[in-house]
């Protein structure tokens, strides 16, 4: 137990090291394994996929994915309402929390903290807990299986995540530099131009995928507020295990295709990740 | 190392402002922040008021001519229903154990790499994968790819390594029948891990390195170094990681949904208010469930922001 402490400077009395670096790859392989075994067994056949022992250099097909996308229903409006979601609320979240995140960090209007920690309450509420007045509205206006309804949703659901995050980066431009401006007698579109924004644009970049992510994911509301025409994927891969026989290789491409934009975004954003998901507390 | 809040001293906050104008400047400041606060308070508030009046009525959509006042007689059905006890214990263990569980493993990983060796942030990258499969397809995964009995990787894994020690006869246990919560477990420990041991790598490499060396040089061994100074450092990142994955895991859907259907005593309080609501349509018993899930969430929640607002004062002070 005593090795664990050892810190990240390398040391010669290190002598645990080579074992510790390859159980860390041992670790590390045991956690991508179900991700890499879902993408190997999606280029398998289905008689090839379902088999024990498993086949692991079995040939390679594209069957599955065939399959997948002109076999029954098409996945398509699903994929694109997902897009169409998760894209729009994304841009609604960051119409809405740049605004808010300035008014709470560059020029901080009274008792900033409470609002910041009021945004985070309504994170902590849990989301059973308002989805059936949601529902209900949306019956008596006619907005069940509307797409803009989950958009909508989706911008409450990550306007808080964002409002920390964009605080956290926001709060990173140096005072100097927007003092210096002021003086200079730049206007504020000026500022938010050649000061504020060469800062902030990694940080709007990471809080753009993370909401994507968390829209992209979400699987409750969209299950009770969608139909047939607004369905997402999420909904749509819930529903696609009704098939009889064999599915395996079909299954594990619909997981993967459905995974493939999430997984593109989140390791595009994985310097970022961690003060997203930490709310901006943890950098 | 954390961002929030540095230049709290130093931003025109501080300044003393003209009276006359102060009102006007106030607005000012505050117009920004209006479209998002309105937003927030009409999307996320108004619809919890309904929920809580809706917890007071007698409402099924079965018997739409029978709506009307019920004062506490939802609360009285759902504490002396036997499935909403069982759905809270579900819960309470599930949270738990996800959350210790994937703490700890996130722990140990996370302390493996904050050393360095060869492939660093190739492993890294390697752990956060599970977290970036969206949870449905992970679900989805965990049920037929890994669990399923007769060509799971599980058991074919075990047959495998039976066969090497020529057995025919290895042990194909059907793992989501013989033990279906630890089934939704092991699945959300998976995505959840990579979660822990960022924020506890972040942790780690937010160490002050040089109080460490010097207590290196006066001879203290690595456990006596973590005992006494990393844990305490970590503490405060234990318990984020902790809180935050308890908020998230308390109202985990998609798992319990695809794995189990909420079957064999696995059903956890937002599927069993989902089933109320969607499938018994007796809005106000699942609104009732609904408002006593969000007075046990505030519990957890005070606890959550007073971490958040102390890493954030530890901050604000520096």
């Amino acid at each position: 137990m005593s090795v664990v402490a050892v810190p990240s400077v390398p040391r010669k009395k290190d002598r645990g090291g080579p074992w510790l670096s390859l159980l860390a790859w041992v670790v590390g392989i045991l956690f991508v394994l179900p991700v890499l075994w879902m993408v190997l067994t999606s280029f398998h056949s289905e008689a090839d996929a379902a088999t024990n022992p498993p086949k692991v250099f079995a040939p390679l097909t594209l069957d599955g994915y065939r399959e997948f996308f002109s076999g029954g229903a098409s996945p398509w409006p699903p994929l694109l309402n997902s897009l169409t979601a998760s894209i729009l609320s994304t841009v609604l979240v960051l119409l809405l929390c740049f605004p808010a995140a300035y008014a709470l960090s560059i020029k901080p209007v009274r008792k900033w903290t409470d609002v910041l920690f009021f945004f985070l309450s309504t994170k902590m509420l849990p989301v059973v807990a308002g989805l059936l007045p949601l529902y209900l509205f949306a019956q008596k206006a006619g907005l069940l299986d509307n797409i803009w309804l989950l958009i909508i949703f989706y911008t409450s659901m990550n306007l808080p995540i964002a409002v920390w995050m964009m605080r956290s980066f926001l709060s990173e431009v140096p005072v100097e530099m927007l003092e210096a401006a002021s003086v200079d007698g730049a206007g504020l579109s000026k500022t938010l131009r050649s000061v504020i924004a060469p800062v902030v644009m990694p940080g709007i970049a990471a809080t753009a995928l993370i909401c994507f992510i968390f829209s992209w994911n979400e699987l409750l509301f969209a299950r009770v507020l969608t139909a047939t025409v607004a369905e997402t994927a999420p909904v749509f891969l819930t529903g696609f295990v009704t098939s009889q026989g064999l599915f395996l290789a079909q299954l594990c491409a619909a997981a993967f295709v459905v995974s493939l934009p999430v997984l593109v975004a989140g390791f595009a954003a994985q310097d970022k990740l961690v003060q997203g998901l930490s709310l901006g507390s943890v950098k | 190392m954390t961002s929030v809040a540095e230049q709290t001293t130093s931003r025109p906050e501080a300044k003393p402002q003209p009276s006359r104008s102060a009102r006007g400047l106030a607005w000012a400041r505050r117009a920004p922040l209006m479209p998002a606060l309105v937003f927030m308070i009409i999307v996320t508030q108004l619809p919890f008021v309904a929920t809580l009046v809706i917890s007071f009525m007698n409402w099924n959509a079965y018997y739409p001519d029978e709506v009307g006042f019920a004062g506490f007689d939802n609360f009285k059905r759902v504490f002396t229903d036997v499935n909403m006890r069982d759905a809270v214990l579900t819960t309470i263990w599930l949270t738990a154990g996800v959350v210790i569980i994937s703490l700890l493993l996130g722990l140990g990983i996370a302390l493996l790499l904050d050393r360095r060796f060869r492939g660093r942030g190739a492993v890294r990258t390697m752990m956060i994968a599970p977290f970036l499969v969206v949870p449905v397809a992970a679900a989805l995964l965990w049920k037929h790819a890994l669990y399923n009995p007769e060509y799971g990787l599980f058991n074919g894994a075990i047959t495998w390594v039976w066969k090497l020690f020529g057995s025919d006869h290895p042990p194909q246990p059907d793992w989501i029948s013989n033990m279906p919560l630890w089934a939704v477990i092991f699945a959300l420990v998976w995505q959840w891990t990579p979660f822990m041991m960022l924020i506890l790598l972040a942790g780690l490499q937010g160490r002050p390195l040089d109080v460490i060396e010097a207590a290196r040089i006066d001879g203290a061994n690595g456990w006596q170094i973590f005992r006494s100074m990393t844990l305490p450092h970590l503490r405060q990142y234990l318990e984020l990681g902790a809180l935050l994955g308890s908020i998230y895991i308390v109202q985990n859907f998609d798992a319990v949904f695809t794995i189990t259907s909420g079957g064999l005593g696995t059903a956890n309080l937002p599927y069993t208010i989902y089933q109320i609501f969607y499938q018994a349509h007796d809005y106000g018993r699942a609104s009732a469930a609904a408002v006593i899930v969000v007075l046990g969430t505030i519990i957890i929640a005070t606890f959550a922001l007073r971490t958040v607002s102390s890493l954030f004062k530890q901050e604000a002070g520096r």
